[in-house]
């Protein structure tokens, strides 16, 4: 049994508002959530003693030169270039720091920068297997790459392009209530169905809409959150998985499956105590598969599991709070946090939109990564209410 | 910029080729698709088939992946159709099909789809220059004997002749005359090129194509030809050049092998490059017939060894340049014409060549060795430069 992390906790979840285009490189985004951790937990920069960076848009700058850029002399400092997964990792690592001793004061952040060419360039060098392998073949980036894996998804299971709909259609409805998304106005199944097609079959609503943010939280001992005066949710486990299931000819599971049991044993639960769930959304179909392989149901049963649930924070099944990347924008690696801050919100009770009543336990998932066909990076995190 | 003709104002689509950048070890997909092979990375130490190309086994680690024919059939697990994308050539030929394939060598390959190939169904995987001179990964379906010319997307990947105009640069020989005749047989409009057309020549009364006065070595005269029909050839097949054994004057030979190309590089070229995004028919080809002396060389004809080398070294230089078109080196071994009679066979005919050139076009090879001497001569080179240079 692996050791717990017990008194580590999560405090000051930061959202820098998101801009669809930004003037400012992402040095400003990251800068902007780093101040506003310090704000938030009436810190100065010389109280942080631990940095977790992630970013895709730094340029030729790490973790590293962001110490002389923001003034930190942390004596712990990561950087994390994982993607949808970051979030999740940078909690694991900084928790196990934290606990060790190796720094007191952690803040992880991510952010990052959107002009109208980011995308473009961030995926035509995304990785060797994609110049190599992938961006040949039409150049769809990784809209193409998961129309594949929801068409395989679709033969495989029998879902049809309404149950997807159904994810994001109650996203929408959550991001109504949320002031930073950038999408905020509804959406009907008819809407999400008649918009064009941008890579069969997924159309427009499916795909998230690159943007400028940055998100970010502290992670500390318990007693120091108490000394600061901070609200703070515990962190009771966390798992991470790269390249799972490497000999499956298609991604229709990620890696959650090999390491599930340990997350819920570790926390001593299990999924139906969970009343939050927020997975990374950056196409509906990796929610799906998010479903299934975090045990709310069966492999494959997740078209079932969206029809007979009501997914928004006011139904039985509170799912993505903030309206997720489908509503709120994707800021590059921030994307890997919005689930993490949110999540801290609805447990600390200070919900930006709908307050979730009651809510003791929240499952916050990641997945990042597209090196090739599939995403190779998957963790999840289950956190507790004080 | 080449303007239409009729209406200066519309500009044609811009010859533009699909991303071009590769890792090193990827770069071998274009050297099994120039040679019409489905060859993969295979681990020596394990035998494990790998894909993308890699630089260490996935099985085992081994550093040692050779490149070795590998079965190509397979299943297409996924498709989907990219309407959207970020590339500006792709831009231009969306909706593009795109799927994934596993392989019975037990890789899974993004790939180009056929038209024909639906999700679940066989499919066989060829391996392809795409316009960028990189190789790229096609699913066919496992029933079709044309697959190249039923999905009209495929195109992209040929420079079938049909419906194309075709400049043959020396009607004197045989070897043009013959190029011409399948060139045309196969759907092509035919220029053929005449040089010296007051001095007689074999089959001069009986020419196939529409002439045109053009000799390679006279640069006012290519430059002549260049203005009258460079900006309606889509395709130019140069059998002018040096194929005589022996010894001679090699200021003279140069001038009718590598000054001819060179001079047709320069006259010809922009004008087709400028077209070679255009329209269904768009320019495509500029093809050389060329020595395989040039590649290795022949002591038996060490001139024409020198001066195809010289032909040879300037069609690879000017590739990269001229993309979107495909640079094709037709190799020849020694010819079946009266420079050769007192050599003994195998030659390379007329008919041959002709044949060779028009399936090269239709395939989109880059690549090509015509009759037995020198299609043995380029395998032997593959297999082993070192030792075939040093023979």
């Amino acid at each position: 049994m692996r050791r717990g992390y017990d008194g580590i906790v999560v405090a000051a979840p930061v959202t820098v508002p998101y801009e669809r285009y930004s003037v400012h490189g992402a040095h400003h985004w990251l800068g902007r959530a780093l101040h506003g951790l310090l704000q938030a937990a009436h810190l100065t920069s010389q109280d942080l003693d631990g940095l977790c960076v992630s970013s895709f848009t730094l340029g030729s700058d790490t973790a590293v030169g962001l110490t002389q850029h923001f003034g930190l002399s942390p004596r712990w400092l990561d950087h994390i270039p994982m993607g949808g997964a970051c979030g999740i990792v940078a909690l694991r690592r900084a928790a196990r720091a934290v606990q060790a001793g190796d720094a007191d004061i952690v803040a992880c952040v991510a952010g990052d920068t959107n002009a109208p060419d980011s995308f473009r360039a961030t995926v035509a060098g995304f990785s060797r297997f994609t110049i190599d392998a992938a961006l040949p073949y039409g150049a769809g980036g990784p809209n193409a790459a998961f129309a594949l894996l929801t068409d395989a998804y679709m033969r495989a299971t029998g879902a049809r392009r309404e149950d997807f709909g159904r994810i994001a259609v109650s996203q929408r409805a959550n991001a109504s209530g949320f002031p930073h998304a950038l999408l905020r106005a509804p959406l009907s199944l008819d809407q999400y169905l008649s918009a064009r097609m941008v890579a069969d079959p997924l159309a427009l609503f499916d795909c998230v809409m690159p943007c400028a943010g940055a998100e970010g939280v502290l992670v500390m001992q318990e007693a120091t959150a108490k000394n600061l005066g901070l609200a703070y949710v515990h962190l009771r486990s966390a798992i991470e998985r790269h390249n799972a299931f490497p000999d499956d000819p298609i991604q229709l599971r990620g890696g959650w499956a090999m390491d599930r049991d340990d997350l819920y044993a570790m926390a001593a639960t299990s999924p139906d105590q969970i009343g939050l769930l927020q997975t990374y959304d950056d196409y509906p179909v990796i929610v799906m598969l998010q479903l299934e392989g975090l045990g709310f149901c069966g492999q494959g049963e997740a078209p079932d599991f969206v029809r007979a649930h009501d997914l928004r924070t006011t139904g039985d099944f509170p799912h993505n709070s903030s309206g997720g990347q489908l509503s709120g924008g994707q800021a590059g690696a921030a994307g890997g946090y919005l689930g993490l801050t949110d999540a801290v919100r609805q447990l600390t009770g200070a919900a930006l939109g709908p307050q979730i009543p009651g809510l003791q336990r929240a499952l916050v998932s990641g997945f990042g990564m597209i090196n090739y066909d599939r995403g190779l990076c998957s963790g999840a995190v289950i956190l507790e209410a004080a | 910029m080449i303007r239409r003709p009729g209406n200066p104002t519309i500009l044609p689509a811009a010859p533009l080729a699909p991303p071009a950048v590769r890792s090193r070890a990827a770069r071998g997909l274009a050297v099994a698709a120039a040679q019409g092979r489905f060859a993969l990375q295979v681990c020596a130490a394990c035998g494990r088939t790998q894909y993308p190309p890699r630089d260490a086994c996935v099985a085992c680690l081994g550093a040692q992946l050779d490149w070795r024919d590998v079965p190509n059939g397979g299943v297409l697990t996924a498709a989907t159709i990219v309407r959207i994308s970020t590339d500006p050539y792709f831009r231009q030929h969306t909706p593009w099909r795109m799927g994934s394939v596993r392989l019975d060598c037990g890789v899974d390959a993004m790939a180009h789809v056929h038209g024909k190939c639906r999700p679940g169904a066989r499919v066989r995987m060829a391996l392809k220059l795409d316009k960028a001179g990189q190789g790229v990964m096609l699913a066919l379906p496992e029933a079709d004997a044309n697959p190249m010319q039923s999905d009209p997307k495929l195109r992209e990947f040929t420079c079938d002749p049909a419906g194309r105009r075709v400049l043959v640069t020396d009607g004197r020989t045989a070897f043009g005359q013959a190029a011409a005749r399948a060139l045309i047989a196969a759907g092509a409009e035919v220029f053929l090129g005449i040089a010296a057309a007051w001095n007689p020549f074999p089959g001069q009364n009986d020419l196939p194509g529409t002439p045109i006065a053009l000799d390679l070595t006279d640069g006012i005269s290519v430059q002549n030809a260049a203005a009258a029909i460079a900006a309606r050839t889509d395709i130019i097949v140069n059998t002018a050049g040096y194929f005589r054994p022996g010894a001679g004057d090699a200021r003279a030979a140069m001038d009718a092998s590598y000054f001819a190309a060179s001079r047709l590089a320069q006259m010809f070229l922009p004008a087709l490059r400028a077209r070679a995004g255009d329209g269904t028919h768009p320019a495509c080809a500029w093809v050389n017939m060329i020595g395989i002396n040039g590649l290795v060389p022949d002591p038996g004809a060490p001139l024409a060894s020198a001066v195809n080398a010289a032909t040879l070294a300037l069609v690879r230089a000017l590739r990269p340049e001229m993309r979107p078109l495909k640079l094709i080196n037709a190799f020849v071994g020694q010819l079946d014409d009266q420079w050769h009679q007192a050599l003994p066979p195998p030659k390379t005919s007329p008919t041959q060549f002709a044949q060779a050139v028009v399936a090269a076009l239709r395939n989109g090879d880059e690549e090509i060795a015509v009759g037995d001497l020198a299609r043995h001569t380029l395998a032997q080179w593959y297999d082993n430069h070192a030792i075939t240079l040093h023979a």
